[in-house]
């Protein structure tokens, strides 16, 4: 019951600064990975277009036959999404707390540049431990 | 009308009692602060080594002004003339005022006479900041060194005060020393006294 499969953070154009594989199995390398980020950036930009009713903010779900993708837009643009099992509960709590781990431990680092590829050590290991409690709490219900 | 009292007016500013100060303070704003004053100086600069110069020069200010505020509001205008006053004044009194805890321990250097360490589990200041593997030993806890300094020096005892990172088995992150090395003329002087 592994729940996720990977998490992605995308920044405000497009390009991917985070990504980390938990699942076993559809492992992505560096290149498929930035690939997909750029096609999912591209497909939140046109569904606000598409959308039929004004005031639309992009897709917060994706749900296909065997994953789900839960996308949270931070007001800055900075896209946070995680790919997981179907029917994953709290993805929604997940990503703020990630959000949050974001504005911590990224973005009051004097050594992060803005935009650039995401390589924080404090953010590495905050983010494996709220990972895993999540992964505790799924697994004890 | 009820309930509105007046401020009593001092007609000497230099009369009014000096205020307890706000107590606490938003740490995610001095945390975007401080990251601004590292990134400020990283512009400035060559080296590393002189990143943490400055910085150490930017905390020794503080640290001076520290000293004379703690010793009028905390301490009733007494002066501290021992080694291991000013050291338990830095250790416990500064660092509550300044960090809101007493530091985690203060220890005497076992290979040098002159040398004292004050430990902490990790730093205020770098609370956030991950350092990149490309800049080796540098630590923003140079900051508080030079504040530690800053107290010491104008306290009447000169050293020179560093941070450094020391690894600790069984944790990932590293704990922090201050490691305050004390001029031969403080020495002497404690001697002399006894």
């Amino acid at each position: 019951m592994a729940a996720i499969y990977s998490l992605y953070i995308i920044n405000k154009s497009g390009g991917l600064i985070f990504y980390k594989d938990y699942g076993s199995s559809g492992r992505m390398d560096t290149n498929d990975s930035l690939r997909v980020a750029s096609l999912w950036h591209s497909m939140h930009a046109i569904s606000q277009q598409l959308s039929p009713v004004s005031g639309c903010l992009g897709i917060e779900l994706l749900e296909a036959d065997t994953f789900d993708l839960h996308c949270f837009q931070s007001l800055t643009g900075t896209k946070f999404f995680v790919v997981s099992e179907p029917g994953t509960q709290h993805m929604d709590g997940l990503l703020k707390v990630i959000y949050e781990l974001y504005t911590d431990y990224v973005l009051k680092n004097p050594f992060y540049e803005m935009e650039m590829p995401i390589r924080c050590e404090l953010f590495d290991i905050n983010l494996t431990q709220a990972i895993q409690k999540d992964r505790v709490v799924l697994l004890g219900r | 009308m009820i309930g509105v009292g007046k401020i009593k007016q001092y007609s000497n500013v230099l009369d009014k009692p000096l205020s307890k100060g706000k107590q606490e303070v938003s740490l995610s704003a001095f945390a975007f602060l401080f990251s601004e004053l590292v990134q400020y100086n990283q512009t400035q600069v060559d080296n590393i080594a002189e990143l943490e110069r400055r910085l150490e020069d930017a905390g020794y200010a503080v640290g001076a002004r520290v000293l004379e505020l703690l010793c009028h509001r905390d301490k009733g205008n007494r002066r501290e003339t021992r080694l291991l006053g000013i050291l338990s004044f830095v250790h416990s009194t500064v660092w509550k005022v300044l960090f809101g805890k007493v530091a985690d321990s203060l220890e005497k250097g076992t290979e040098h006479e002159d040398e004292y360490m004050i430990s902490e589990k990790e730093l205020l200041v770098n609370r956030f900041i991950s350092i990149p593997k490309d800049m080796g030993t540098f630590n923003c806890g140079a900051f508080v060194a030079g504040i530690v300094r800053g107290v010491l020096d104008s306290a009447g005892f000169p050293a020179v005060v560093t941070a450094h990172f020391v690894p600790m088995e069984g944790q990932q992150r590293p704990r922090t020393t201050i490691l305050i090395k004390f001029a031969e003329e403080v020495l002497q002087r404690e001697a002399r006294l006894g």
